[in-house]
């Protein structure tokens, strides 16, 4: 029963929902007494207003791409892939002990080691429940839930324990080598002679999420196994006629999910901390099943979810300085919105749109 | 370990699974109407500042419960319409308030109190004081069941006993009540419901008011009872262990309470022991202990130990034949 025009429901319906959120974010504003035009304000000037700024949304961008993908691949599958946290933890846990094996002599031979460390481990975390999903029919979403606690425990005891640096009390692994240092975006634009914030932590590993994105798109649109995917996530009964293996495309999707989850690591592992640390995840992971719900679960919608998304978190790092009186919580306040309404409320605006358009459709019919 | 020790350890796991188990047969509730709820941890959490800081300015701890619960009750309510009225995804939604939950508490608590988040710190008729049972104090010395009695049973904060007492409550509400009846068809099989000429959404509305209020004494009971004051993110996965311990509890209530129990051990024993060691061996190492109840989840969700099989028509929106 799909009466909307595609731009309607491609554009017209999540703009009212984000239009929605942040009109009830504003109200939360005013509620504790502040001005939500200031606060957008300072938000936008404080995510994009100087290299700097720009460094850093950049680089929550990135996280967010990630991991956004992360949970699209699943998704077209139908399956609610909560892990992301688990395995993007998991998987920095793979990108450090590879950076930490060797003393690594240049970054372009660390990279590809560390995108394997991370991908491996981030697939192998989430290989767990998508067996016992398709092999057991336990729940995945409850599975990969308890997956995002073990996970954080079994970081937890090595960076206190093995992994720990010696002498000291912070539960940190020691410094990767030099040689595993990525080019951030100032070393990168500056023989093309553009000035870029030293200190910004935006690094290659943007191009490497872009690049992934792109790569999802092939996958899930142009390739055979895609279109498994996205068969089995429409219609498991018809993909069970089709010969096509639900344990292999549950398996499959949940390998890739997880690995491109884990790859979330190398843009914080080792492109901004360049060692270990506890917590370094910081609910990307969740993150990014808001990110792919506000991009359609589409690689493109994803990356444009994730610069929104990025720009939030790091204007509300800014407002901590413009307008103390807000903390810095209100980003989450506005991404939860965001979630209700172009997720679990998306019918609400949707069916009035669609009877709108019945309506008229039926008018120049007539 | 003497027998004096042990009962202490036993009376901090009744403490600790209280949360545990009120959060449960909240999400027993809920899930045995068919509607997943992975936002206990949200309502929790919005119960337990709303709690706390109605508690301090009224200096009352029946207000503050009585606006925890309203609070839970509002979150439960927004579960209801996303996902009974608007057919949304229950998973999406849960998650979406457990994120307005982290967020609102400290945005309106930094607000507030200028403390990061925190509330002041509750004092006197703000919180919850323990219930000296009759005789308690009378019968301390006498050998093992004095200790049982006085330190155990007797001594806790009102909402222990209120959280063990729902149990068997709710067991009979849920199989010998026509109510509860009702309530596990809409969960199993919505259509029949209808077909019978009971509202599915009446239903499920009904189930989700009794799980925002319980609830919303579990966020309740966290900042009044066991701590004094709100803290930030103060549920610390609370309403996750509850999600795990209802599956390990395969979603009955007499169950519900041993999981929590048994979570609960857990809690206490990584609190008081963080380290055992075993026989001078090897040291089972604390994050061991704490992320026991998430093991044993998956097992059981695995079917290696039992078979969890959840109601059958949960997650799923009802839409009525037309």
């Amino acid at each position: 029963m799909n009466e909307l025009p595609r731009w309607a429901d491609v554009v017209l319906v999540p703009l009212i929902n984000i239009a929605l959120a942040f009109i009830v974010a504003g109200l939360v504003v005013l509620a504790i007494g502040q001005n939500p035009i200031d606060m957008v304000y300072f938000m936008v000037k404080g995510a994009l207003g100087s290299t700097s700024s720009i460094g850093y949304t950049l680089y929550y961008t990135t996280n967010f791409i990630f991991t956004g993908l992360a949970f699209a691949v699943a998704m077209n599958a139908k399956l609610f892939n909560i892990g992301g946290e688990g395995q993007a933890a998991i998987g920095g846990l793979g990108a450090a002990l590879v950076l930490l094996a060797i003393d690594w002599p240049h970054w372009t031979l660390a990279l590809p080691a560390a995108i394997i460390g991370a991908s491996v481990f981030g697939a192998g975390w989430a290989a767990i429940p998508a067996y016992l999903q398709a092999k057991r029919g336990s729940h995945i979403v409850i599975t990969t839930i308890m997956f995002n606690f073990i996970g954080a425990a079994i970081l937890g005891y090595l960076l206190n324990g093995l992994l720990k640096k010696p002498g000291q009390q912070v539960p940190e692994s020691r410094s990767f080598s030099e040689g595993a240092h990525l080019p951030n975006f100032h070393e990168m634009l500056q023989p093309f002679g553009i000035a870029f914030n030293k200190s910004a932590p935006a690094n290659i590993s943007f191009f490497l999420a872009i690049g992934a994105a792109i790569l999802v798109w092939l996958l899930i649109w142009r390739s055979r196994i895609g279109y498994e995917i996205r068969a089995f996530g429409n219609s498991p009964g018809a993909t069970l006629y089709a010969g096509i293996s639900s344990v292999r495309v549950t398996i499959i999707a949940m390998l890739i999910s997880g690995a491109l989850a884990g790859m979330m690591a190398i843009n914080v592992v080792m492109g901004e901390q360049e060692r270990l640390i506890k917590d370094f995840v910081e609910g990307a992971g969740f993150m990014g099943i808001a990110v792919s719900l506000m991009g359609r679960n589409h690689p493109f919608g994803i990356v444009l979810a994730a610069f929104l998304f990025g720009m939030l978190n790091q204007g509300g790092f800014e407002l901590m300085w413009e307008m103390p009186e807000i903390s810095r919580e209100m980003v989450l306040v506005i991404q939860a919105l965001i979630i209700i309404f172009t997720g679990a409320l998306v019918n609400m605006t949707r069916d009035p749109i669609e009877k709108i358009f019945l309506r008229l459709h039926k008018k120049g019919a007539a | 370990m003497d027998f004096l020790q042990f009962i202490l350890t036993l009376d901090s796991t009744l403490r600790l699974s209280t949360v545990l188990l009120l959060a449960c047969l909240a999400g027993l509730f809920s899930e045995r109407s068919g509607i997943v709820d992975i936002g206990l941890e949200g309502k929790m959490l919005i119960s337990a500042f709303v709690a706390a800081a109605i508690a301090y300015e009224t200096g009352s701890v029946w207000m503050g419960l009585a606006a925890g619960m309203l609070a839970s009750l509002i979150f439960a309510m927004i579960h209801g319409v996303a996902s009974i009225i608007y057919r949304g995804d229950q998973i999406i939604s849960g998650v979406a308030l457990n994120f307005l939950a982290s967020g609102l508490t400290v945005v309106v608590g930094d607000a507030l109190y200028r403390q990061g988040g925190q509330t002041p710190t509750l004092a006197g008729s703000a919180r919850f004081s323990e219930i000296t049972l009759p005789f308690a104090d009378a019968l301390r010395d006498v050998p093992i069941l004095g200790p049982i009695y006085s330190e155990l049973i007797s001594g806790h904060k009102p909402l222990v006993y209120v959280a063990f007492l729902a149990v068997p409550l709710v067991w009979w509400v849920l199989f010998r009540t026509r109510f509860g009846l009702r309530l596990r068809a809409v969960g199993e099989n919505p259509s029949s419901v209808d077909t019978a000429g009971v509202s599915v959404v009446g239903m499920r509305f009904k189930a989700l008011l009794i799980t925002g209020l319980l609830c919303g004494i579990a966020g309740a009971y966290l900042s009044t009872s066991q701590a004094a004051g709100f803290g930030k993110e103060m549920t610390a996965g609370r309403g996750y262990i509850a999600l795990a311990a209802l599956i390990f509890a395969k979603w009955r209530p007499l169950h519900a309470m041993g999981a929590c129990l048994l979570f609960g051990l857990l809690e206490a024993v990584s609190n008081l022991y963080p380290n055992i060691d075993v026989f001078g061996l090897f040291t089972i190492p604390v994050q061991f202990t704490q992320t026991l109840p998430y093991i044993l989840t998956v097992i059981i969700l695995g079917g290696f130990i039992g078979r969890a099989m959840p109601p059958n028509a949960i997650g799923q929106p009802y839409v009525k034949e037309r």
